[in-house]
């Protein structure tokens, strides 16, 4: 049986560095190459020697995909590509391809030049990295070589995610990356066509969370906004360079615009700029409304939202500042919220999950005193706020996404394994199909049932099937020829000419006793008559010398040499008429009706 | 060479002409007429390839062909038809021949056999295909022949074994429209076949091609439209194919199982893969809901749409829709929505301000948890958060038309709704608002809504503001904080967008009038009175004190004990209001002041209020006159014109009718004066100057006829024939006034022979009225009427000097509703000292907005004017689309004129206003022609020679600075 197998080298039973080993029909894909954000030891980036531990990487994978831009979806990749070797193609999408190498760049620096770190990929290696990427576009088929191809659906999440269908021949594995099923502000949801694949893999982040609608949240978020505002008082979001900050500058400008807002909004500069340059370049990528309106603006061109400037933030009145990082650990967020927190009009609002240990999760723990650097005492008197806005389909959409693409067996990856039980259960309750949830290193088989085209002619199928009827199953008579690792289904008489055979033919005869003391002749007009009274729907025919045809089948009535009064039937007939010449013996055998003439 | 060529084509060219002559000649005996028949005939002969004949055919099908040529036509083709080898010809053929039954007047049924006959040799499937349809056509135009249509039907059922999918298709197409619906005609019908359309139509319901199975549903629906009763059986074929691969099959099948719903909301069917059973509509509904998460938007759009007609689904199912149990790492967690309510009702003001605010509470039992629930659950909850805006509107009006119907759901729906107000598309906001407004007698707004809804006055968009505006004047509120919650915010509103004053002042009359016991506590505070002290006067043209004011009488009236807490200037400002505003201010039963309704006995039924007693007694009044001296009369009208204006202001629902009767009464006053003049008993060339008085009195009144007929709505046919006797005397006196002045009598005569014209069409017209008109100018004109054609001009006009004094005035009768047609320009507002600077030669944009009130047909009559300093003016038509209709008899228009001129020194004003266009040939009296469907004979139509076309403006004209500057070279 072939079979399809599943290695996750990272996200298995885990969140980080996602790195998905499948083979399939002969053909070996990683999907994702990420680094994990929790380690910063070898665990960062995912074991490539399991893949091979001497040869070349480029000999033992066909391709590689990338997903999405966030870093534990790509984050290796220059690792794997130049430090490790590998000089196959890379798939991502086009906003993937653009923004990736602002990210890998991004952390490279953190890494390098602020840890101290040696032994690290470089700029040069970046860009090396980026030549081997091949770009692909929503819904277009790549056919990676003869066999294998690739196609890319949308999926939500961030500017350029995508779920990606990999089929050889007519097997086929959905990976959904990371993806979102309900849409916001700049993107849409995310789409499958009903391809029923043999294996989709999917993450599970929230498997066990049902979320609340969205517009309850944003509706907090503007309100609160809003309210500081209107009181004068400043409000400080600290948020990561990309994807919930451009979601939430849109919030904030549509909402301004709508309510004729006057104060000022500033976005932090360096990497956000780049970043929201392509975030004007592809529309094509985001929501509806964005699509629609751009003609006549381009939402991400903002009318309100200008950059930050370091002596901003001591001007009077009212402002909102959308600051980098997003756990006020460092850097400028840190800064402006030092300033602001004494002033209790002030307000800051924490958009995402914050990790131990920063500012952020302290303040949301309620601690109105910190100890900053330097033994200063910082007394927070700004009002504090936690708003969630996560880009993660939840278990719902996760089970409408498995509804939409109709898969044979699911497989759970990037989520924790006590929730993707749950989940798991779910699944298989539901859908009635098979569900995986493997381990890092631990692969999963799936077995197949791969169909294999034949090809007919078109007489032939026209002969054996001249009323196009429903879908249901149909008996077809043909010889199979396989020749030239090709299959055929064509007609005896061609199959026996291709191949140069003679016809043979094969008979059944059959011998059946009646009793009938009459003669031969009237036996038989008995037989024709009882025949002719059942088999209304098939010609039946007396022949002139005595004998019975039906259709094709001969029956012959002769007087048993011995015993006159036992008459003998000689049915005989062709093993093409199997089916009727048996029913025939059968019902010859049960013996005449008496009373018949 | 050339000339040898040149010869070549002569000689074919004369070749042809002789060819067309000799069978035109013979056809012409047979045909009587020398038809298109003919000559198609002698095109398709003539053609050499296939290609030519189609191009023939092409030329021949733009051309209408007569109802009488018809058939010959028909016979033609068929003939080329059997003759064809070529499909495409064949094709295009048969089409033709379906457009050709097509022709009005035409009965096909003489064609028919011959176009069943062709269906045996064919071998095409788009030949079959095309002939199906063409048999369709035909099956159409006959529809009082069963037996036809029986045939029909059999020869399609036919070919639904066709391998093709086109002909499979027509078939289907053709059985759904032609099928028996009668149970009757089918039990009558020999044949085996046309009995069970159900089910022969139901069999292709598994077809293999995807366009097969639609057309199959489509053809069920189309007999159910047709009053077939579908059988319940379909009900659970149609639930299988809600799961197919293609989209407009399982579009088509949302429909069908919507259908079948409604016609078996009652029966019982049974759950799969348990032992309960629930009702044939719950189920239904439960599918439908299922497809609002469908993976086509399509689909979506349909099932959302449907789900609001669902109505007889049972409450606990239609709850369940919006239902989403939250959880989080698999403990419950509260929606939003939840918590807003327990905070509300635990007496606490929304905090929201602390982390974990939302934590998640109980734990939840993992096998409980249904993640994808066969039943409605969470339906409207997806359909309100879908990407396509297309999805969340039909979600948004299909919650409406469920809420208008369950109060209980209504007071579900509402977070939702309320929700809806922050949506990223202006259209699903204003639909959310509109659609809160129609269910707002089901529902109370709590405070914590109140305020979600009272966030968006601020929106910058004015078709929000105003909608929201209609909503809260329909609105329950249920504490007194709320009340000032509404007013706060709404003063906010005032202060940020001035021109929105109207509109809240109306929201907040009826505020007042529906919460008086809520206003009441209010009182002191809104009015900042003290105890102790005097406070000081508010100013009184201050909108905002206006708004409150406005608040507090109209509680005031449901409410006695209310002015008691007025302090003095309060009621000194309520004199003013009263007076000022007197449709936003009700009159109040004050301490010490004398009401005017408080003389009125409550006896007194409602129609026959003061107002429009005094509207009556004053009319009646002024009907009456004919006893008094001429001055007297003079004064008269004008006391009682000024009389009319005045209430016309004071009274809004009389305003249309009290504005009507003093613009007659007006043309009355007019032409009495007219007559008065000493102009009529003095020789002519001596009162050049008076006769200027009596000419433009006549040219006013005709004006004045004009509006009256046009302007208003609700104007009867007794009023038009008033109004357009009014205009004949106006022509009359014309028509004295020149003869008096020119010398000649040449220009008379036409004159003359016009005016006897119009009094003839008058007399044609409204022959039925005139026996109420008796003593009047036309009755006598009438009786004249042989004089005065055989006179000769001076005669006539003495005559109707004559007639026209003598001749009474006529009593005008007052429709039942009356209103004027009205526009205000709200935008530009005239008030900018900042001219509007653009290039000369170029165009410069300028937004109008507008309202405009009872005008009918504004898509056809209103028209944008353009004035421009020099006198030159521009008129300017405003696309359809440019028209809104917020409510009855109101409708925006929001458009965009383009203004250029050259350049000029220094900025100057130019003037904008609406004018309302009218046709006298449109007028309610004058009999509409029927419009012919073939377009030849609408050319032949005359074009309208005594249609007056005329614009009457209705708006206040509106100032705009601008400046073209001359082009930088």
């Amino acid at each position: 049986m072939p079979e399809i197998k599943v290695t996750p080298l990272g996200a298995g039973q885990d969140v980080g560095r996602s790195c998905i080993l499948v083979s399939i029909a002969g053909k070996n894909v990683m999907l994702d190459c990420g680094m994990h954000m929790g380690y910063n030891d070898d665990r960062r980036f995912p074991d490539f020697s399991y893949i091979t531990q001497n040869g070349r990487l480029t000999d033992f994978l066909d391709c590689v995909i990338i997903s999405h831009f966030h870093l534990d979806h790509c984050g290796a990749l220059p690792y794997f590509s130049e430090m490790v070797g590998y000089d196959g193609p890379i798939y991502m999408t086009h906003p993937t391809k653009a923004i990736c190498p602002i990210l890998l760049e991004d952390y490279r620096k953190i890494t390098v030049d602020k840890k101290g770190e040696t032994n690290f990929f470089t700029s040069q290696m970046i860009k090396d990295c980026m030549k081997k990427v091949v770009a692909v576009h929503l819904h277009q088929t790549v056919q990676v070589d003869e066999e294998l191809e690739i196609k890319a659906y949308y999926a939500g999440h961030v500017l350029g995610a995508a779920m990606f269908q990999i089929k050889v021949g007519c097997e086929s594995v959905v990976y959904t990356g990371d993806y979102n099923m309900t849409p916001d502000r700049h993107l849409g949801a995310a789409w499958v066509d009903k391809c029923r694949p043999d294996l989709l893999i999917t993450e599970s982040t929230y498997a066990t969370t049902i979320r609340d609608s969205k517009r309850c949240r944003e509706r907090d978020f503007l309100k609160k906004v809003h309210e500081t505002v209107e009181r004068g008082g400043k409000v400080l979001i600290p948020v990561f360079a990309l994807g919930r900050a451009q979601e939430l500058c849109i919030l904030l400008e549509t909402f301004w615009e709508r309510m004729n807002l006057k104060a000022p909004i500033y976005f932090s500069t360096g990497l956000t700029e780049k970043a929201n340059h392509y975030y004007k370049l592809f529309i094509t990528w985001t929501n509806q409304k964005i699509r629609k309106t751009f003609v006549q603006r381009n939402m991400f061109e903002f009318k309100h939202i200008k950059a930050f400037d370091r002596a901003f933030a001591d001007n009077p009145g009212p402002m909102v500042v959308f600051a980098t990082p997003g756990m006020l650990h460092a850097g400028q967020s840190l800064q402006i919220f030092r300033k602001w927190a004494g002033n209790e009009k002030n307000m800051v609002i924490m958009p995402g999950y914050c990790v131990q240990g920063t500012v952020g999760h302290k303040i949301l723990s309620g601690q109105r005193k910190l100890e900053m650097e330097g033994r200063q005492i910082l007394e927070v008197k700004m009002q504090v706020e936690y708003m969630s806005f996560s880009a993660h389909a939840d278990a719902k959409g996760i089970m409408q996404l498995i509804r939409q693409a109709e898969p044979r067996n699911v497989l759970l990856v990037h989520g924790e394994a006590k929730k993707m039980e749950f989940l798991r259960q779910k699944i298989e309750q539901e859908f009635h199909v098979s569900c995986f949830m493997p381990a890092n290193g631990e692969t999963t088989t799936i077995l197949t049932n791969p169909c294999i085209p034949v090809d007919i002619s078109l007489g032939l199928l026209k002969r054996e099937t001249p009323v196009p009827d429903a879908k249901k199953p149909k008996l077809m008579h043909g010889s199979l020829l396989m020749k030239d690792n090709s299959f055929r289904l064509v007609s005896p008489e061609q199959a026996l000419k291709e191949l140069g055979l003679a016809e043979h033919q094969l008979r059944f005869t059959c011998r059946v006793h009646i009793q009938d003391p009459r003669k031969e002749h009237e036996t038989g007009l008995r037989v024709y008559n009882h025949l002719k009274g059942i088999l209304k729907d098939y010609s039946v025919q007396h022949l002139p010398d005595g004998s019975i045809t039906v259709e094709s089948i001969l029956i012959q009535a002769t007087a048993h040499s011995e015993d006159q009064g036992t008459k003998v039937l000689l049915v005989s007939w062709t093993y093409q008429d199997e089916e009727l010449g048996s029913y025939l013996t059968s019902l010859l055998k049960k013996g005449l009706p008496q009373g018949t003439p | 060479m050339a000339a040898h060529l040149k010869k070549r084509v002569y000689e074919e060219f004369t070749k042809v002409v002789q060819q067309q002559h000799e069978d035109l000649s013979t056809k012409k005996l047979r045909l009587t007429k020398p038809s298109k028949s003919a000559a198609l005939h002698v095109d398709l002969c003539k053609a050499t390839s296939p290609a030519d004949a189609l191009q023939y055919l092409l030329q021949f099908a733009r051309k209408p062909v007569e109802v009488e040529s018809v058939e010959g036509v028909v016979r033609i083709l068929l003939e080329h038809y059997y003759k064809e080898n070529d499909a495409s010809v064949r094709l295009k053929i048969a089409s033709l021949l379906g457009l050709l039954s097509k022709t009005a007047g035409f009965s096909p049924d003489c064609i028919m056999d011959d176009a069943i006959n062709t269906l045996q040799n064919e071998k095409s499937h788009q030949v079959l295909a095309q002939l199906m349809d063409t048999l369709l056509v035909i099956g159409t135009k006959l529809p009082e022949n069963p037996s036809v249509r029986m045939r029909l039907v059999e020869v399609a059922c036919k070919h639904l074994t066709d391998s093709s999918h086109g002909v499979r298709n027509k078939c289907l197409q053709l059985i759904g429209c032609l099928g028996p619906v009668e149970k009757g005609v089918a039990k009558e019908a020999e044949s085996q076949a046309a009995k069970d359309v159900q089910k022969i139509i139901g069999d292709h319901f598994n077809d293999q091609d995807p366009r097969v199975r639609t057309a199959a549903i489509k053809a069920m629906l189309q007999l159910h439209e047709r009053g077939l009763k579908l059988q319940q059986a379909i009900y659970s074929q149609a639930c299988k194919l809600l799961a197919d691969d293609y989209e407009q099959v399982r579009s088509a099948a949302v429909q069908l199982i919507w259908v079948l719903s409604q016609l078996y909301p009652e029966s019982i069917v049974p759950i799969p893969s348990s032992n309960e059973e629930i009702r044939l509509v719950d189920d239904a509904f439960g599918k439908i809901c299922h497809m609002v998460s469908d993976g086509s938007w399509v689909v979506r759009v349909q099932a959302a749409k449907l789900l609001g007609s669902m109505q007889q689904v049972s409450s606990h199912f239609l709850e369940q829709t919006l239902d989403k149990k939250l959880m989080s790492d698999l403990r419950r967690k509260r929606t939003a929505h939840e918590r807003a309510k327990e905070l509300y009702s635990s007496g606490e003001f929304s905090s929201g301000r602390k982390w974990g605010d939302d934590a998640p509470k109980e734990e939840i039992d993992t096998g409980a948890v249904n993640l994808i629930e066969s039943g409605a659950c969470g339906a409207f909850v997806h359909g309100l958060e879908d990407e396509m805006y297309e999805v969340r509107i039909a979600a948004v009006e299909a919650l409406c038309m469920l809420a208008q119907s369950s109060p209980s759901f209504a007071e579900k729906c509402l977070d939702f709704l309320v929700d809806m107000f922050n949506d990223e598309i202006e259209e699903v906001r204003l639909q959310s608002i509109h659609t809160m407004r129609k269910i707002s007698n089901n529902i109370t707004l709590r405070e914590d809504q109140l305020d979600t809804v009272l966030a968006v006055l601020e929106d910058s968009s004015r078709d929000i503001r105003e909608a929201l505006h209609e909503l809260l004047c329909c609105t329950n509120v249920s504490t007194k904080e709320g009340i000032h919650l509404a007013l706060v915010e709404l003063l906010k509103n005032l202060t940020k967008y001035p021109t929105d004053r109207e509109s809240i002042w109306k929201c907040l009359k009826f505020l007042g009038s529906r919460h008086p016991t809520l206003v009441l506590p209010l009182v002191p505070e809104l009015l900042s009175t003290h105890p102790f002290f005097d406070t000081p006067e508010p100013d009184m043209d201050d909108p905002a004190y206006i708004a409150v004011l406005v608040l507090i009488f109209n509680a005031a009236k449901s409410c006695p004990t209310m002015p008691a807490l007025f302090s003095d200037h309060t009621f000194r400002h309520y004199a003013y209001l009263r007076d000022s505003l007197s449709h936003l201010v009700p009159p109040l039963r004050l301490p010490g002041r004398k009401l005017v309704s408080s003389a009125v006995s409550p006896s007194i039924t409602p129609i026959e209020d003061p107002s429009q007693q005094f509207l009556h007694q004053s009319l009646e009044r002024v009907y009456n006159f004919q006893h008094l001296d001429p001055r007297g009369i003079q004064e008269l009208l004008e006391f009682t014109i000024r009389d009319l204006q005045r209430l016309g202001e004071l009274q809004s629902e009389l305003a249309g009718m009290a504005d009507f009767t003093a613009t007659y009464l007006q043309c009355q006053l007019l032409l009495i004066k007219a007559l008065q003049e000493k102009l009529w008993n003095v020789a002519a060339p001596l009162y050049l100057k008076q006769n200027a008085l009596a000419s433009t009195a006549a040219k006013q009144i005709l004006e004045e006829t004009y509006k009256m007929e046009f302007m208003y709505s609700g104007v009867e046919s007794r009023q038009v024939v008033i109004i357009h006797h009014m205009r004949l005397q106006a022509k009359a006196l014309q028509l004295i006034v020149t003869a008096r002045t020119t010398r000649g009598v040449e220009p008379l005569f036409g004159m003359c022979e016009k005016f006897l014209q119009e009094v003839d069409s008058f007399q044609r017209c409204f022959i039925s009225e005139l026996p109420h008109m008796q003593g009047s100018f036309v009755d006598k004109l009438l009786d004249l009427m042989p004089r005065l054609v055989t006179s000769k001009p001076s005669e006539v006009v003495k005559i109707l000097q004559t007639t026209l004094r003598q001749s009474t005035f006529l009593h005008l009768p007052l429709p039942e509703q009356l209103h004027r047609a009205t526009a205000n320009i709200i935008e530009p507002t005239g008030e900018s000292d900042n001219p509007l600077r653009f290039t000369s030669g170029l165009v410069v944009a300028l937004d109008v907005d507008a309202t405009l009130e009872h005008v009918q047909d504004p898509q056809g009559t209103v028209k944008v004017q353009v004035l421009y300093p020099d006198g030159q003016a521009q008129l300017i038509h405003p696309k359809p689309a440019d028209f809104r209709n917020p409510g009855p008899g109101r409708h925006r228009l929001i458009t965009q004129v383009y203004l250029s001129h050259t350049a000029w020194t220094e900025p100057c004003q130019i003037e904008v206003r609406l004018l309302l266009a009218y046709n006298s040939n449109r007028s309610k009296a004058s009999t509409r022609i029927p419009k012919s469907t073939w377009s030849e004979s609408l050319e032949a139509l005359p074009p309208s020679e005594n249609g007056i076309e005329g614009t009457i403006p209705f708006s206040k004209p509106v100032k705009v600075y601008i400046m073209p500057k001359p082009a930088r070279r």
